[in-house]
């Protein structure tokens, strides 16, 4: 038996078609030797969590630049609750202003990376996420 | 979840239980084991097809054409599509469904990306035992899709029952690149992106790659070449006929029996294997009481011929 990798998923929701930060968050995660699942831009949160849920992923990561994170997120993270999926952790990126970040953590976002985020911040809140149980400390 | 409702959640084709046993399966989990052997009875009813060939010659678009295709004619569809992992992380980036969107919400398909892992012993083993989850949960097709370079890839593909080989213009001497191994296991040949210059070229190579073969056989099979641009979906009603008449072939001639039971034998000996492994092994290092044989065997003072021995003998009498 092998521990498997983590396992991520990395979508864009909503209509924007700057996918950059999508694909450097991608590459990063798999140099952290996590497995990335990538689906291209403008996914409905029906394809999303429909690819969320086939994948068997540990993690969802959004990114949106085009302001309607505020809808979208929430509604992802509804959908995999709706699912049964409620234990996917959901984070996001984009364009996210600080007052919507805190709303989107009420609503079970569980971080926000805006621009300019290290990307070994976001390794990092994955590898110590309570859901991988000190398996990477 | 614990074997018996993955188990009942396979076989009433509920998503969430199909993704959790292709994960246990994937780490090859002794729950994964036991759900198996429950599983196996539900298994052997859908139509497993390889989609292969090099890098970029279109096998995610072509096989989002086929599920749509399928679709249509009313089946259920399982993909599993295998793409490198990185051999220096491990990690990897699963792109194909990025191509497979034409049903992406259907509740009538299921897509599973896989990385190799590096694991290259296992990976046939594994997608072997992922396919067989699709089966059970009613797919009627399952097509396993995977880059055709190099043994471990060749040794998934060969899990089909019927093998597309993918082939475009213009990738250099492509029928070369693949020949290995590739073009003897094609049941199948697709050139796509007909579209292109160069198709003609392609087309007359397999050709007369095929007319240096001497079958013995009356009835035997000659791949039949399909061309396809599925970028516009043009040619897939015919690859899929090509499919569905390899199909009848095999079952009339008792092709097909005989490729199930080799692919049980396969089956079997990979499972030895992993047993024989995970007796000696846990993970990359050997289990903790005989690691005293290869310290020995470093220092010269055993063959590795001897190492094995011992474990064999160990493992005899456990």
């Amino acid at each position: 038996m092998t521990d498997r990798p983590i396992r991520v998923l990395v979508a864009k929701p909503g209509l924007d078609g700057h996918d950059r930060g999508a694909k450097v968050v991608a590459r990063a995660l798999r140099d952290a030797g996590f497995e990335v699942i990538y689906t291209g831009l403008r996914q409905t949160p029906q394809q999303i969590v429909s690819a969320a849920i086939q994948e068997d992923v540990d993690l969802v990561g959004l990114s949106c630049l085009s302001g309607a994170h505020n809808t979208l997120f929430p509604k992802i993270k509804q959908l995999l609750v709706d699912e049964g999926a409620e234990d996917v952790v959901v984070f996001g990126g984009g364009i996210i202003p600080d007052d919507d970040a805190t709303l989107l953590g009420e609503k079970g976002i569980e971080a926000v990376f805006g621009p300019g985020t290290d990307t070994r911040d976001i390794v990092t809140f994955i590898e110590k996420h309570p859901r991988f149980n000190g398996r990477f400390e | 979840m614990d074997a018996a409702e993955l188990v009942e959640g396979v076989r009433a084709g509920k998503r969430r239980p199909v993704a959790r046993l292709l994960s246990l399966v994937e780490e090859n989990h002794p729950v994964a084991v036991e759900a198996l052997r429950e599983l196996h009875d539900a298994t052997g009813g859908a139509h497993v097809v390889g989609v292969t060939g090099s890098p970029g010659t279109g096998k995610s678009t072509l096989t989002d054409r086929l599920i749509e295709h399928y679709r249509r004619e009313g089946k259920r569809v399982g993909v599993i599509a295998v793409d490198p992992s990185s051999p220096f992380s491990g990690g990897a980036i699963l792109g194909d469904r990025i191509r497979m969107q034409s049903r992406s919400t259907d509740p009538g398909v299921f897509i599973r990306s896989v990385g190799t892992r590096g694991a290259l012993g296992g990976l046939s083993a594994s997608t072997a035992d992922a396919v067989k989850v699709l089966d059970a949960s009613g797919c009627d097709v399952v097509i396993v899709e995977t880059v055709g370079v190099g043994q471990a890839e060749v040794d998934v593909v060969r899990l089909a029952d019927t093998v597309c080989v993918v082939l475009v213009p213009n990738l250099g001497d492509d029928v070369q690149a693949v020949k290995a191994g590739v073009m003897e296991i094609a049941d199948v040949f697709v050139v796509n992106k007909a579209d292109l210059d160069g198709s003609d070229k392609v087309h007359a190579e397999v050709e007369a790659s095929m007319s240096l073969g001497h079958p013995d056989e009356d009835d035997f099979w000659w791949p039949p070449i399909v061309r396809t641009v599925a970028d516009r979906a043009t040619g897939v009603p015919e690859l899929a006929d090509a499919v569905a008449e390899h199909r009848a072939w095999a079952e009339r001639t008792g092709h097909w029996h005989t490729r199930r039971r080799q692919r049980l034998r396969r089956q079997v000996r990979d499972l030895l294997h992993r047993a024989v492994e995970r007796f000696a092994f846990s993970g990359q290092d050997p289990r903790d009481d005989f690691a005293p044989l290869f310290e020995a065997a470093q220092h010269g003072e055993s063959a590795p011929q001897d190492v094995a021995a011992r474990i064999l003998d160990a493992f005899k009498r456990s």
